[in-house]
């Protein structure tokens, strides 16, 4: 991978968040920063992982992409499936497409393993298509500070 | 004693785009990707002529081309119903 030349080449995004519409967030910077010529890390942490566990239809907390609930007026998922028809109809983009996005355009996706322990995941449990790497603190530190923007979410 | 030098410039402000991205009807941030992809698929000095009819992203594809220092040939149309020409 190219070396960010400066520091505002670079972002570096923590979800910690395994929220739907976060994930969104955390997905559409990251990509609109590769579009606009950037480098992009999205290091995932906490509830962030169960958002690049592959898809299990059982699993507690649900694990998938898409599985996530809606940070707000989940509503035992009644608003994420009244939000999700909205996006629908406004023709917004998959979590699935803007990942493939994302990784054709070079972002990195890094799976914090300390939080990985506490979560009870483990790496056979991640999608080795789209987790580039396991790491810490430190990796996230070494992305973090040659980055011009972090975000956390 | 100076001579007429006639240059048809026709051509050379209209050239053939070799890519066309049509991102018609979608929304952030599908036509930057879209822009992005196409320019990577291009070779140096061909041109993308990208449709659309997301209002945002007529104001950030000429930011993109910039950062991506691509060239921006011309920006037409309305806000919900352009045409966006670049030269990679």
């Amino acid at each position: 991978m190219e070396q960010a030349t400066n520091l505002s080449d670079k972002i570096t995004i923590v979800l910690h968040s395994g929220d739907m519409d976060k994930a969104y967030s955390a997905l559409i910077i990251g990509n609109g920063a590769l579009a606009m010529g950037m480098e992009a890390t999205i290091f995932c942490t906490f509830w962030g992982l169960n958002r690049v566990r592959k898809t299990r239809p059982w699993a507690f907390p649900p694990a998938g992409l898409e599985k996530g609930p809606l940070s707000r007026m989940n509503m035992l998922g009644l608003g994420k499936w009244m939000i999700q028809r909205r996006m629908k109809k406004a023709r917004t983009a998959s979590l699935e497409t803007l990942i493939q996005s994302y990784k054709e355009l070079g972002g990195r996706i890094i799976a914090c393993d300390m939080t990985m322990d506490i979560m009870g995941i483990h790496a056979d449990e991640l999608r080795p298509d789209i987790v580039d790497e396991r790491g810490g603190v430190g990796g996230f530190i070494q992305e973090a500070r040659r980055s011009g923007t972090v975000l956390f979410i | 004693m100076t001579a007429d030098i006639r240059v048809d410039m026709r051509d050379h402000a209209c050239p053939m785009a070799t890519d066309v991205v049509d991102c018609r009807g979608q929304t952030c941030p599908i036509p930057l990707i879209e822009v992005r992809k196409a320019l990577r698929r291009a070779k140096p000095g061909e041109v993308i002529e990208v449709l659309g009819t997301h209002p945002s992203s007529k104001q950030e594809i000429p930011m993109a081309v910039e950062a991506l220092k691509a060239e921006l040939l011309s920006v037409e149309g309305t806000d919900t119903d352009w045409k966006i020409r670049i030269r990679r």
